[in-house]
Order: structure tokens, then C-alpha cells, then sequence
């Protein structure tokens, strides 16, 4: 049989199955009208569903026997600059080229642009795969998902001349960051000039550490407003590299994720398309922008962390040490658990954050062509709100994890984990940026940390804590529970009118408590729905984190009284 | 350039990954445990076609096959990398054929596909192995055939192809229409296309029984098959067999003597 990368792991399959599963897919195929006109558009949920795992298969099989066995040549031979343009290493080129052939380009467009209308779950999902496979590459795959902010917010004309080429196979990147503009974008300064006699914007100026910056179609965040300093005086453009006007000046030459180009762009007159409203840029298409990127990351870690687990896995069955496998050794069986649960925790909220971005983008997408019902503007906003709060738990915790979990790959190996001939050397490197790129883990904490002041987490997990469960996970709810109150406690004590001062000191032990507690709570619910793939899982996960809560407590409650003191 | 492109391609049980229970006591192969595949040569006879379509937009790759009704899998497979037709041959009166009656079955059915350019397939299968298929279904058309061809070009009604020689490589041009077997050397099967499987996974294969081929049942099956087994004998080959020879001159004169014994 040849390999799958998705026949081969059942836990993986398991998202599709989730009950929310079914009311997104009416959603996203709107009582699956395009079936009349599109050959390949479903007629029903079943098929619809089925389509996903038949295209997902298709990744597993280009990720198992393509993408994976590039990896390494990738990583050794990386993409070069000259004359102001990338080469791609030639594994990169075979891997884009199969990504193209298998139609895996604009998998989330609509129909009517050639795309596979498909929903964030099983995207994110082949997302996952790929990252496994070579977290390098999945950074050239995954900014497919540009598209959607031309999708979103550009016009027809846009939409038209930009999106159907995106789903034939061409590039993107987006290019955001200025060498001093990282994390305070609002600072950007690229200009923007509109020509009153060619009727149309011309680009100048330097981007820095832009991703794939030498793609097919751009997005580009530049000051439009002359004077202005903040975010309010930037809009979104796209730049078409038919067009000419921007040269790579120089590549980067990192630590990880080797195959896919870091680029400075000297944009010099490049004519550019405005997307969407003026001065909206930042303020509006960017976050949304950096949402979905952010939960792309999410997904990059879970591919990591799998990796991670697979390659700790079949090193620690394969070693022997002292007359037996070491993976029966205590001290490395435990690592392995940990790494399991990890990756499985990351995957439970990844996958249930994107069913909440998937129904409140979908209704936001129908309110374009009707009213919506009350019901339905109910259930936008609650889901809106749901992704919001999760999105940066999903980044900033599957980010720390995929890093925890390549460290302990990296440890099973012992002395061969740091030859070059272990895919887990590769790893190491690649996860290292999953917490820096896309907002730090710091930034991800400074967005979560009002859902943590404003209860809503809190209202969250007491949602969480009275769904139903199997008598088997009954003492893991049980322990939630407990810990949810400790966590409910600390922000209680962190909100007393003498403490508020401290509370970004303390914001990310808040959050990750947070976050811990409401993973721990999607994972009892996989155990629920199936004991054989998660049940272990859970009952590790929740151990671990009961010891990370109190850890979290204690150093809180110390805080407290030494500061008092 | 208008180019009607047949692709031969047989579903054959997965034996590249075995153990001792794929063999029954009279030495058959054991179908039942093993998964079936499409023969993986003739997927890379399937990409030369594509290529060509790849370069001759209006050309039209039909994938042929022959077998049970689940060897329908076989034209999907096919319809889901970019094939645009497909045809399975099934009839009880095709059960037992050897490579002569499948060859002859193929060929009428090349016949009523008519007007084809090319036929392609590969080399062999890797339940047979025994290469005869590309031969004989050229001699049952009347048409020039290349074997073992590594990559192919068509220009002008002119073929162009490079063979695996023993020692090297042979160029050799002919017209259309022509038989082509194609080897693993050639440029890997691209992979299954999203849109082509979400369209074509329930779609419905055309079936040919000997009827709409008018095929001769005498040439067909068993009966028009004259290859008898006589006996199979499972040969496994230990390393308890094999002998180091040292490269010196009674080494070789070993070699040698054991050679002409």
C-alpha cells in the first residue's frame, strides 16, 4: 500500500465527524444550488463530506510521497536571489507543481471562481498534513488563503481578474512588515500614491520578512494618506507581479523553515489595485487577514507537533537500550504521552476554532446576498465572538506546544537528534518561529486577555463543563471543574481594585490557564466520542494541566503576598 | 493537433508488499488478501498521455480496461488525473484469458474506439511480468510497435520515442498510429486531481461485453487462451544460497564454470 498521510492517521479523520459538521456544510453549499450548475459541486451533506475526505486523501498521498521525501533536499538546498527574483529549491518546485495537478490551490473559494468551496476545517487539515511533511513548505501552500481577504473585501473586477487565478495554481504573499514596522504594523510606511492621469496607485518603498515575497499576487499594506502616522491612514493593495515594479532585494537566511523565502521588496513604482475601502487596510482587512493566518500557524504547529510525535514514536519503538525498546522505559514512555496529549489538545481546539470561524464567515458571507434571520444574526455574532477569543488561544498555545513537543522529540533521539541524517534536527529548527510569526505568543496573549477580564472564558468552560460525558471521562470533567474554579479565582483576585495594575504581569498565566482548561475540556469531549483514539490523551493532558494551574496559582498567589509584603 | 489516445491499463493485486501467506499451496497468487492497485506501470503510460494532452489541448485520453466489475476503479482512476473517456471490457466469456486472448479482446475494442492514434500501456504488470500484451495487441491491429519506451514525443503524425536498450538507450521514429509500451523510467503519474475526483467518483463507467466489441467468443477467455499452466513453483531465493565470488582470476574461472555447467 502506498503511504497516506491522512489514511494513516484515524485521529485526524475524527474532526470530520463532529456534529457542528453537518450545519456548516449547508452553510457553506447554501442548499447545494451549485450542484445545478457546477459538475463538481455536492448534492447533499453526505457527499459533500465524503468530497473532503476524498480531497484530503489526495493530500495525504502527495504530502506522503512528494512533499515529505523533498523535505530534507529542501531544507539543505533552499531557495536562492538573483536578479532581483527567488528560485525556489527544485524539491519546493515539484511540491507546487503536485499542489497545483491535484487542484489543491484556492481550496476555500466558491465555485464560481474554481475553487473547491471547501470549509476551514478540512483546509486546515490539509494545512496540518502539509506542515508534518515540511512546515517550510506549508507556508508557500497556505497563503492561498490571501484569496480571502480579496474574496471578503475587493471588489467584483478584483474578485474576477484575481481570485480564478488563484485557484489555477498561482502564488501568493502578504506583505505587511517593513524593516521598522514588525509588530506595530500601524507604523507602516510603504506609500501609496494614486495618479490622478493613469487612474490608478503606484507602490514605493520596503517590505521586510515577507514570506514567498516574490509570489504571483500581493496584498500590500501602505500609507494611501499623506501625513498620517497611524493605522488610520493605511489601505490594502494588490500588486499582480504581471505587472513588474517590485525586486527582491535580498533573502533571508534563517534557522528554520528553510524552504520558503524570507524576502526584503524594494517596490519601486509598482502599479497596485486598491482592495476594498481606503484607510481600512490595517484597521479592519488586516485583522481579519491575521486571523486566519494565525489559525493557519495553529495548524502549522499541529503539523509540527505530529511530526514530532510520530518521529520520538518510531525512534523510541526501534532503539534499544539496555535489552529492550526504550519507548518502555518510564521516563521516555512519558515524554511520548505528553507529546501525544499535546498534539491532540492543539488539534482539539484548532479544529473547533475553525468550525467557528467556518459558520460566522459563512453567514457573514450570506448576509451579502439576504437578510439574515434573528436566529441566524444570533448565531453570527456568538460564533464571531467564539473565533475571536479562541483564534489566539489556538496560535499562541499550539505554537508553545509544537516547540515543547520537538524539544522532547529531540530528547528521545538523545545524541542522534542532533545529526542531520533525524527528520526531528529539522524540526527543531522549523518550529522555533511558529511563536514569533503571525503576532508572538505575547501578542496573542495581549488579544486574549480581555476574554479572560471579561468572563467570557469563564462563561465558556462553564458551557463546556455541562455537556454530557461517558462515565469514563466523568472524573476528568470532574477535575476541570476544579481547576476552572482556581483559574476563576485568580482573575477574580488579579481584578481586586489594588491588583489591577499588575494584571499584564500576570496576563499570560491567566491565559494559558484559560486556554488549558478549555483544551482540556474539547479533548474529554473527543474521548467521549472516541475512547481509543483520545481517551489517553485526555487522561494525560488533564493530568499535566492540573499540575500547570497550580503552578500558575501558586506563582500568582506568591505574587500577591510578596508584592503585599 | 486532434490525437485520440488509448490507455491500456489493467488492475492487478498489490504484491509489492508480501509475506509467505500470499502464495497458495499450488503456488497462485492469493487475490483475496492482497489489495488491488492499478498496475503501476501503466500510470506511467497514463502521464504520457496526459503530457500529451498537456500539450495538444484537444486531444482525448481513453483509458481501456479489462477485468471484474470492480476493475472499474481502474477508469476512474484514470478520469481522476485527467482522462476524458473510459471503457471497462467485462464479460464472464473474458474470465481465464492469457496475454494472447486479452490482446486480441483489446484490440476489437481499440477497433470500435476508432479513429485512435496511439495506443499506450505499460510495460508490464507485476502480476504476469511477462511484457507480451504491448506485441500482440499491435499484431492484432496491424500497427508498428515500440517496447520499453522511456519517454515519447508526437510532431507532425510522427512519433518519436526513446527505448531502454540493453547498454543504453535507442531513438526511433515512426507514423501514427502505433503501439507504445512505456517504461518506469518515464516521468512519475501526476497525482489525482481534487475537481476530477469530487466530479467523477459516482460517475458511471461505461461497460463492454463481447458483444458490442464483436469479438469472436473462440478468441476470448479460456477458450481462445492456449497458454496451460503446467506447474507453479515458488522460488524464494535465500542468503544461504549465495556464494561470494572474489574478482581474481580463479574467482572468475569459478564463475564461469559454474555459468556453462
Amino acid at each position: 500500500m502506498m503511504a497516506n498521510s491522512y489514511t494513516e492517521q484515524e485521529a485526524l479523520q475524527h474532526y470530520l465527524r463532529h456534529p457542528l459538521m453537518e450545519r456548516i456544510v449547508q452553510l457553506k453549499e447554501r442548499n447545494f444550488e451549485a450542484s445545478k450548475s457546477c459538475s463538481y459541486a455536492p448534492k447533499n451533506v453526505e457527499e459533500a463530506v465524503d468530497n473532503y475526505h476524498s480531497v484530503l486523501e489526495i493530500v495525504g498521498d502527495i504530502c506522503a510521497n512528494v512533499i515529505a521525501p523533498n523535505a530534507f533536499g529542501v531544507d539543505n538546498e533552499g531557495p536562492t536571489c538573483a536578479d532581483g527574483k527567488v528560485n525556489y529549491a527544485s524539491g519546493t518546485r515539484k511540491n507546487l507543481q503536485a499542489c497545483k495537478q491535484a487542484g489543491l490551490m484556492g481550496m476555500s473559494m466558491p465555485y464560481q471562481y474554481g475553487g473547491l468551496n471547501f470549509s476551514n476545517v478540512p483546509y486546515l487539515m490539509a494545512a496540518d498534513m502539509i506542515s508534518a511533511a515540511d512546515a517550510g513548505f506549508v507556508n508557500l501552500w497556505a497563503l492561498q488563503d490571501c484569496a480571502q481577504t480579496i474574496y471578503e473585501f475587493g471588489s467584483e473586477e478584483l474578485k474576477n481578474k484575481f481570485l480564478p487565478r488563484v485557484c489555477a495554481g498561482e502564488t501568493m504573499s502578504m506583505d505587511l512588515t517593513e524593516p521598522d514596522s514588525g509588530s506595530d504594523l500601524q507604523s507602516a510606511q510603504l506609500k501609496a500614491t494614486y495618479s490622478e492621469q493613469d487612474d490608478c496607485w503606484y507602490l514605493n518603498g520596503v517590505k521586510r520578512f515577507i514570506t514567498n515575497g516574490d509570489s504571483d499576487i500581493h496584498l500590500v499594506l501602505a500609507r494611501s494618506e499623506e501625513g498620517t502616522k497611524d493605522g488610520r491612514g493605511l489601505s490594502m493593495f494588490i500588486y499582480d507581479k504581471r505587472d513588474g515594479g517590485v525586486e527582491v532585494r535580498r533573502i533571508e537566511h534563517k534557522m528554520g523553515i528553510k524552504g520558503s523565502p524570507t524576502c526584503e521588496l524594494v517596490y519601486k513604482n509598482a502599479k497596485a489595485y486598491l482592495c476594498g475601502d481606503r484607510r481600512m487596510g490595517l484597521i479592519k482587512y488586516v485583522m481579519s487577514l491575521m486571523n486566519g493566518a494565525r489559525l493557519g500557524i495553529a495548524a502549522q504547529s499541529a503539523g509540527i507537533s505530529q511530526a514530532a510525535y510520530k518521529e520520538a514514536a518510531y525512534y523510541a519503538k526501534h532503539r534499544k537500550q539496555f535489552g529492550k525498546p526504550i519507548e518502555e522505559m518510564p521516563a521516555v514512555a512519558e515524554m511520548l504521552d505528553n507529546m501525544k496529549a499535546k498534539l491532540d489538545a492543539t488539534r482539539a481546539l484548532l479544529y473547533q476554532t475553525a468550525r467557528y470561524v467556518d459558520l460566522y464567515k459563512t453567514l457573514e458571507d450570506i448576509a451579502k446576498e439576504r437578510k439574515l434571520l434573528p436566529e441566524e444574526r444570533a448565531e453570527q455574532k456568538k460564533y464571531a465572538k467564539m473565533a475571536d477569543a479562541f483564534t489566539p488561544l489556538a496560535k499562541g498555545l499550539g505554537g508553545e506546544f509544537s516547540n515543547q513537543n520537538v524539544y522532547d522529540c529531540v530528547q528521545v533521539h538523545g545524541g542522534s537528534g542532533l545529526m542531520k541524517e533525524y527528520t526531528c534536527e529539522r524540526l527543531y529548527r522549523d518550529a522555533r518561529v511558529t511563536t514569533i510569526y503571525e503576532g508572538t505568543t505575547q501578542m496573542q496573549v495581549i488579544a486574549a486577555i480581555r476574554y479572560a477580564t471579561n468572563g467570557f472564558y469563564a462563561s465558556v468552560m462553564q458551557e463546556f463543563s455541562q455537556m454530557p460525558v461517558t462515565e469514563n471521562m466523568q472524573p476528568l470533567q470532574c477535575v476541570l471543574q476544579e481547576l476552572q474554579e482556581k483559574y476563576i479565582a485568580m482573575v477574580d483576585l488579579m481584578q481586586t481594585d489594588n491588583l489591577k495594575d499588575y494584571i499584564d504581569a500576570m496576563s499570560r498565566r491567566l491565559v494559558e490557564m484559560a486556554g488549558y482548561i478549555i483544551m482540556g475540556y474539547l479533548l474529554v469531549q473527543d474521548a467521549c466520542a472516541n475512547d481509543y483514539l483520545f481517551g489517553k490523551s485526555a487522561r494525560v493532558f488533564v493530568a499535566y494541566i492540573a499540575a500547570e494551574v497550580d503552578k500558575h496559582c501558586s506563582y500568582i498567589q506568591r505574587f500577591v503576598s510578596i508584592g503585599r509584603c | 493537433m486532434k490525437l485520440n489516445v488509448v490507455v491500456l491499463m489493467k488492475q492487478v493485486p498489490d504484491i509489492r508488499t508480501t509475506n509467505n501467506d500470499v502464495l497458495l499451496p499450488d503456488g497462485s497468487i492469493n487475490r483475496a488478501i492482497l489489495p488491488t492497485i492499478v498496475n503501476p506501470n501503466d500510470m506511467y503510460a497514463l502521464e504520457q498521455a496526459l503530457l500529451l494532452k498537456d500539450m495538444y489541448p484537444e486531444a482525448t485520453v481513453t483509458v481501456l480496461s479489462m477485468g471484474p466489475m470492480q476493475a472499474a476503479d481502474v477508469v476512474r482512476e484514470g478520469w481522476f488525473r485527467g482522462a476524458d473517456k473510459g471503457v471497462l471490457l467485462c464479460d464472464k466469456q473474458f474470465a481465464g484469458s492469457d496475454t494472447l486472448a486479452t490482446s486480441y479482446t483489446l484490440a476489437q475494442a481499440i477497433k470500435q474506439l476508432a479513429p485512435v492514434d496511439l495506443v499506450l500501456c505499460g510495460s508490464q504488470s507485476i502480476d504476469g511480468e511477462t511484457a507480451h500484451v504491448a506485441s500482440q495487441v499491435a499484431c492484432h491491429l496491424g500497427w508498428p510497435q515500440f517496447t520499453f519506451a522511456n519517454a515519447l514525443q508526437v510532431e507532425n503524425n510522427q512519433v518519436t520515442v526513446e527505448r531502454q536498450i540493453e547498454n543504453g538507450v535507442e531513438k526511433a521514429q515512426t507514423s501514427l498510429p502505433v503501439v507504445i509500451s512505456v517504461t518506469n523510467q518515464a516521468p512519475v503519474c501526476r497525482p489525482k486531481n481534487a475537481k476530477n475526483v469530487m466530479m467523477h467518483k459516482r460517475t458511471e463507467v461505461l461497460v463492454w461485453s463481447l458483444n458490442d466489441i464483436q469479438a469472436d467468443a473462440n478468441q476470448c477467455g479460456w477458450t481462445g487462451s492456449p497458454t496451460r499452466v503446467a506447474n507453479m513453483k515458488p522460488l524464494a531465493w535465500q542468503a544461504k544460497e549465495a556464494q561470494q565470488i572474489e574478482p581474481t582470476d580463479t574467482g572468475i574461472a569459478t564463475l564461469m564454470q559454474w555459468i556453462v555447467r
